[in-house]
């Protein structure tokens, strides 16, 4: 049984029942709140004059929020297709070092790795990074990927079809959904200075080269520099 | 045609780059400093997207109602309020101040 962390109040309640609710709600909150923005996803899209066959099989293959965003509004704007698809390559290239840590954390065997590797993203990796001391890792990963995957392509379609009925997340206020959830989930994590100076640090390096690099890098080079940052202290 | 091609490029990197995390064999990544490394990565790619995702549009850095959103977002967790309520209040708070 892994050890839990003394402030773990968020994933308080060890009994199965509590922790299989609790993760269901939280799964289903994360999902709900990716819709505006497959909404949005859909109906920039159909602006960028993609078909509805281009935009679903975004949502069903590359299942990549920012990456799909990335491409379909650079395409849009009149940008060249070789910067469209490099930006959402660049912001892509997260969820493969996600996936090495989920690869370590649940080690998938046969086709079930391939089914994990499309649906590693920053929901089920938050979800599953959050419930790891609780032993939830897997159920917390696979409700939040199924969670995500169904609401963002139904919302995809709907916002392809029928136009993005909410309007833009900035209106509800859903554009901070994902980096509030992020923070919630997290927070557990950050129990100790050495992870909250690297957590600041990986926040603070994002946003100062934020203007110079290409979109999609400073996520990259904030995470990895941190982590850099956490070995020179551990020294 | 050379926007069906952009989208399989993408669509089909993007699947990759997901892969590539996966066939890393797990001997590999059993060592104690890939370890560490592995159990911060997360952490620290979250938090550059959440700074990211808040204080940046495009290449600027801006300051707005996502902000605001935020700041409850992190009272909320310090003061142990449930997840869900979390996230509620800090979307309330954000569309409050971008209606202002």
């Amino acid at each position: 049984m892994p050890e839990t962390p003394r402030n773990d109040y968020l994933n308080s309640g060890s009994s199965p029942s509590v922790a299989r609710r609790r993760i269901r709600n939280r799964a289903l909150a994360i999902g709900v709140s990716v819709t505006p923005f497959g909404l949005s996803f859909g109906a920039v899209s159909v602006e960028a004059h993609l078909s509805l066959v281009q935009v679903c099989l975004l949502s069903l293959v590359l299942f990549s929020g920012a990456s799909q965003f990335a491409l379909v509004s650079i395409i849009g704007a009149g940008g060249s297709y070789l910067s469209a698809v490099g930006t959402a390559l660049l912001l892509g290239v997260r969820n493969g070092l996600y996936g090495a840590r989920i690869n370590a954390l649940l080690r998938p065997a046969g086709w079930r790795r391939f089914v994990m590797a499309e649906v590693t993203i920053d929901e089920s990796t938050a979800m599953a990074v959050s419930e790891a001391p609780s032993g939830n890792a897997a159920r917390a990963f696979w409700t939040t990927a199924l969670s995500v995957y169904v609401l963002w392509n139904a919302s995809t379609v709907a916002g392809a079809l029928v136009g993005n009925a909410l309007g833009s997340p900035a209106t509800t206020g859903l554009d901070v959904a994902g980096p509030a959830a992020f923070v919630a989930l997290l927070a557990p994590r950050l129990n100790t200075a050495r992870m909250r100076v690297a957590a600041l640090g990986a926040g603070a390096v994002a946003l100062v080269t934020v203007p110079i690099v290409p979109v999609g890098a400073p996520i990259l080079i904030g995470g990895l520099t941190a982590v850099a940052l956490l070995l020179v202290l551990d020294r | 045609m050379k926007l069906w091609l952009a989208v399989l490029i993408a669509a089909g990197g993007c699947a990759a780059l997901k892969l590539a995390g996966f066939v890393v064999p797990v001997r590999l990544l059993e060592s104690a400093a890939a370890k560490r490394i592995l159990e911060a990565l997360p952490v620290t790619l979250l938090s550059a997207l959440i700074a990211v995702s808040v204080f940046a549009t495009g290449s600027y850095l801006v300051l707005d109602s996502r902000a605001a959103g935020l700041a409850v977002a992190l009272i909320l967790v310090a003061i142990r309020a449930p997840f869900l309520i979390v996230v509620i209040a800090a979307c309330a708070t954000a569309a409050g101040v971008h209606a202002l």
